[in-house]
């Protein structure tokens, strides 16, 4: 073996804060051999992003330093290497694409200034000898009409071609190392396998050693040729990646891999329910609808007014006897995939005695865009297009597709936070025909629990104040019986009751999630809308919120609007599945339907993208899009033609158009 | 395959928990709030007890308070802080011109900045033509020169000292509405916001319960800018005549009346500017203090 270009030994990473220096990482060590790829594996705060910067020596300062341990780079040791030394070698003997490519370009130089200021800063070439190169560069991320996309300035590009110029511009000077920061974790999958792919032919033409630091196991498995997993600043384990998943030493690497959401995985899987539930689901094998659920969750929707007394919040134990409320009939215990064989498509339905959940008919939302000289409306987003479903009781129905598909757009319009045209029916009564007050209790039954757990809680509440205001809000309740039913709920959601004095700031994204979850519990809705819910969380906690998530609906007899750009997820939760692109649907189906059998050829590209946990199953060349996705922005008059869903049997409807 | 129960929930959330501090108690913690907060207390006892802590009237003009050559008095034994041109003593000006001073301070100031919040508020939640109208006007008023506007409204309003306050806190809103304007505008599009809207909350609860709390950094720092720029106004509104009519002792006009001598008798200027200064830093520091005690997202740190 020859030596190795960059080795790392003892490093220790301290960050100075309020109760003194910290170390976030600690003796780590590693060598990196030409020409390979080194993935550092990790949740958030494992360290693995500090020591990234710290061989690059941009630790934020002041603050962060390197306390401990030294990095060679061939002979010179970088951490002793004064700032003036360092920015020689940095971009051009190591480089460093970072996540998000949105920012990590400047927004006012074009791409050719900022791709020939990298090559004139480290080269003694002309202007027009680093035009070319940065050129040639452009032109080897496969970057079609690289001359012209040199003027071009980074808000004119996709995501995916902006990432693609950052590597262009970490590759232009042939760097010894590159250091790739979660180079795909904001990109859509099907670009992600892009951009995965050309790194990898890079490498082979180049030789240029790779560190791909990544939470993404998935992409570990199809990238790496040896993997290092660290938690809390620590390595946990060191090993070629075949051995790393086929036979995990420690167990934190079992449970990081057995958290991966996995394709082909099922339900079946990692979210089995928790042990409270096996009886539950032992003797409901259809999916735990059996009328013992449905008349506890009537029972807990309506207990607090009834009763005015202790909210019935049942933890494991459950009514078996089926409670008629409000003359809304109690579930029949049938499938509602069964039940509702259309699910929709624009279509009316059929008189039943139980109204589904939520019913949309032909819901569109545009957004104008004004321009000209007079300010005049002259284009259109048309960011959903005629979408149509059914959510039935205790269902989960997903929304799939890639950013800017208007699956975010369709959550909104249903928990009322965007305009729109169509039909939404809640509880089979029309929003648009009713009067405020009771488009206010309406709005009841349906809660939404967003994306980003540290955006989506008031940071000047507390969390206690947070989840008993929907229940102050609609005046339910004293504030003895309030608090209550707020500490039940705490409870309920894995928190203690003890903390809801506390402020958001002080919890961790996964016990955000599970208070944003709380708060959407507290008015016993019908529907749930979870607008990428898990996605920001790390993959340890994604699964348990998923299994909370799943266990509630048992418990609640609640309806799920899952949306997600993330196949595997969709896959363990989901009872049916409606791929979005373009703002209409262009295949729903159940899941087994979708995932067993897609018809329609995006569904197809949407799920051979993922990449696969399993490094014996990594692939030689990713599903591409022939082209890019067209833009959802038309002008005024110009309608996007409708796709007709054809029921290919067993309401699986597949758009004809693009078959 | 299990996944172990919560391991995400076993970690220690950052802070034990606590009972509420009251935010006198951890006002009452940081000594320059105190020191802040005890310069506004002997500002305002000394403008209420005027009368009875000093021997003299602000207004009479003393046989022994100039020169022979009639010029005013160095700080003595017997004119604490000297006097001024017309030989009346200056400390019991400055303490008689206290009320004037905190009254505009305080109460036009406080109006100028309520007027501008409720307007930024307004604007830049609603948006749309409330807020184009709204935010227009504010331009309209921001380019007016406020000079002009403020001898106008005194000119046809009789002089006095609740007219110039009104007259302040008639121009002096505009900043404090636009800055706000701003600020509202990015709080609307936070995501936290759209979650009160799916849970019912009405505009009322958003705008008060919920945007205004993270608005008070912004208000706190702007009310404390305003003191000493009020009390300026003030003194140059008295200056030309339209404001506080002499010889009514403000500490604006009290400087005003006699810079053209500070070379000669720099205490006239130094001691009444030295009270504004020390009421402003005094505001200020209270207002730093209570801007870091109100944000939950401090608690614990130094």
């Amino acid at each position: 073996m020859t030596a190795p270009i960059l080795t790392v030994s003892n490093l220790a990473v301290s960050v100075h804060g309020e109760d003194g220096e910290r170390e976030v990482v600690s003796d780590l060590s590693f060598a990196l051999q030409k020409g390979e790829t080194l993935c550092i594996a990790g949740e958030s705060g494992s360290g693995k992003s500090m020591t990234a910067l710290a061989i690059m020596g941009l630790l934020p300062q002041p603050g962060a330093r390197v306390s401990a341990g030294s990095i060679r780079l061939g002979d010179t040791d970088l951490a002793t290497l004064s700032e003036n030394r360092m920015r020689t070698i940095r971009g051009d003997r190591i480089a460093m694409i970072f996540q998000e490519p949105m920012t990590s370009l400047n927004p006012v130089l074009s791409i050719g200034r900022q791709l020939t200021e990298a090559i004139e800063a480290h080269t003694p070439l002309s202007r027009e000898e680093a035009r070319r190169r940065a050129v040639e560069a452009l032109k080897a991320v496969r970057i079609p009409e690289a001359e012209s996309r040199l003027k071009q300035f980074p808000h004119e590009l996709s995501g995916g071609m902006r990432q693609r110029v950052m590597i262009a511009m970490a590759l232009a000077l042939k760097p010894d190392v590159l250091i790739c920061d979660e180079p795909t974790t904001a990109l859509d999958v099907t670009v992600q396998g892009e951009v995965l792919e050309l790194l990898r032919d890079l490498q082979r033409e180049q030789g240029t050693s790779i560190i791909l630091i990544t939470h993404d196991m998935g992409v570990v498995a199809e990238m790496a040729d040896r993997v290092i997993v660290m938690r809390h600043g620590r390595m946990v384990e060191e090993g070629f990646t075949s051995a790393i998943f086929a036979i995990p030493r420690e167990d934190y690497t079992r449970e990081l891999l057995a958290a991966v959401p996995r394709i082909g995985g099922g339900r079946a899987g990692q979210l089995a329910p928790s042990p409270a539930l096996r009886f539950a689901r032992a003797t409901s094998p259809q999916r735990g609808k059996e009328i013992g659920e449905a008349g506890a969750a009537l029972d807990i929707k309506h207990g607090l007014g009834a009763n005015g007394g202790k909210p019935p919040l049942p933890g494991g134990e459950r009514v078996a006897e089926p409670r008629l409320d409000r003359g809304s009939v109690g579930a029949e215990g049938h499938d509602p995939s069964v039940r509702d064989p259309g699910g929709s498509g624009g279509r009316v339905r059929g008189p039943t005695t139980e109204p589904a959940v939520a019913a949309i008919h032909d819901l569109t939302v545009r957004f104008d865009l004004t321009g000209g000289f007079f300010g005049r409306v002259d284009r259109r987003v048309h960011a959903v297009e005629g979408v149509g479903f059914t959510i039935g009781q205790n269902e989960t129905l997903s929304l799939v597709g890639e950013s800017g598909c208007g699956k975010s757009t369709t959550a909104k319009a249903i928990a009322g936070l965007v305009p729109y045209a169509g039909k939404i029916e809640i509880g089979g009564r029309d929003l648009a025909s009713l009067g405020r007050a009771e488009r206010m209790a309406i709005r009841r039954d349906v809660q939404m629990v967003f994306q980003d757990p540290y955006a989506s809680l008031d940071p000047r509440m507390r969390v206690g104040e947070l989840v008993e205001e929907p229940l102050v809000i609609h005046g339910i309740g004293d504030r003895k019986e309030r608090r209550d039913r707020v500490a039940a709920l705490f409870e309920r959601v894995g928190l203690s009751a003890d903390q809801m004095e506390r402020y958001p700031h002080e919890f961790s994204g996964g016990q955000r999630q599970r208070i944003c979850i709380a708060r959407a519990l507290a008015l016993r809705p019908k529907l749930i809308i979870a607008d990428e819910s898990v996605s920001a969380l790390d993959v340890s906690v994604q699964a348990r919120v998923l299994r909370l998530l799943k266990d509630l609906q048992r418990e609640f007899g609640v309806a799920y609007l899952f949306i997600s750009h993330d196949m595997a997820v969709v896959e363990n939760i989901s009872d049916r599945v409606a791929v979005m692109y373009l703002g209409q649907i262009v295949e729903m189906g159940t899941r087994d339907q979708i995932f067993a059998s897609p018809r329609h050829p995006y569904t197809k590209r949407l799920i051979e993208a993922v990449p696969i946990p399993d490094p014996s199953r990594r692939r030689a060349r990713f599903a591409r899009l022939d082209k890019e996705i067209p833009s959802a922005v038309r002008r005024v008059g110009d309608e996007p033609p409708k796709t007709l869903l054809r029921d290919f049997g067993e309401g699986h409807l597949v758009s004809e158009f693009g078959l | 395959m299990t996944v172990p129960i919560a391991p995400d929930l076993a970690t220690p959330a950052v802070m034990p928990a606590r009972p509420r501090a009251g935010i006198w108690r951890r006002l009452l913690r940081r000594k320059l709030a105190v020191l802040g907060l005890v310069i506004i207390v002997l500002t305002v006892a000394g403008a209420i007890l005027a009368p009875w802590l000093t021997a003299y009237d602000p207004n009479e003009q003393m046989f022994d308070g100039l020169t022979l050559e009639g010029a005013p008095l160095p700080p003595s034994e017997k004119f604490w802080l000297g006097t001024d041109l017309l030989g009346r003593d200056l400390a019991t000006r400055i303490l008689y011109g206290a009320r004037t001073s905190l009254i505009i301070g305080i109460v036009a100031n406080g109006a100028a900045l309520l007027i501008g919040t409720l307007v930024g508020m307004t604007a830049g939640y609603f948006k749309g033509w409330i807020g184009s109208v709204l935010m227009r006007f504010t331009d309209l008023m921001m380019a007016f020169p406020a000079l002009l506007l403020a001898i106008c409204l005194a000119a046809i309003l009789q002089p006095s000292l609740w007219i110039v306050a009104l007259v302040i806190a008639l121009v002096n809103w505009v900043q404090t509405a636009r800055v706000i304007y701003t600020e509202t505008s990015s709080l609307a599009e936070r995501e936290f916001i759209d979650a009160e809207r799916t849970i019912g909350a009405g505009t009322g609860r958003i705008l008060f319960r919920h945007i205004l709390p993270h608005l008070l950094p912004t208000i706190i720092v702007w009310g404390t800018l305003g003191i000493s720029t009020t009390v300026l106004l003030e003194a140059t509104l008295s200056y030309l005549g339209i404001g506080v009519q002499p010889p009514t002792a403000s500490w604006g006009n009290i400087i005003f009346e006699n810079q053209t001598y500070f070379q000669a008798a720099p205490w006239l200027v130094f001691f009444p500017g030295m009270a504004i200064l020390a009421l402003a830093l005094a505001f200020n520091l209270v207002g730093d203090a209570l801007r870091d005690v109100l944000d939950p997202t401090q608690r614990g740190r130094a």
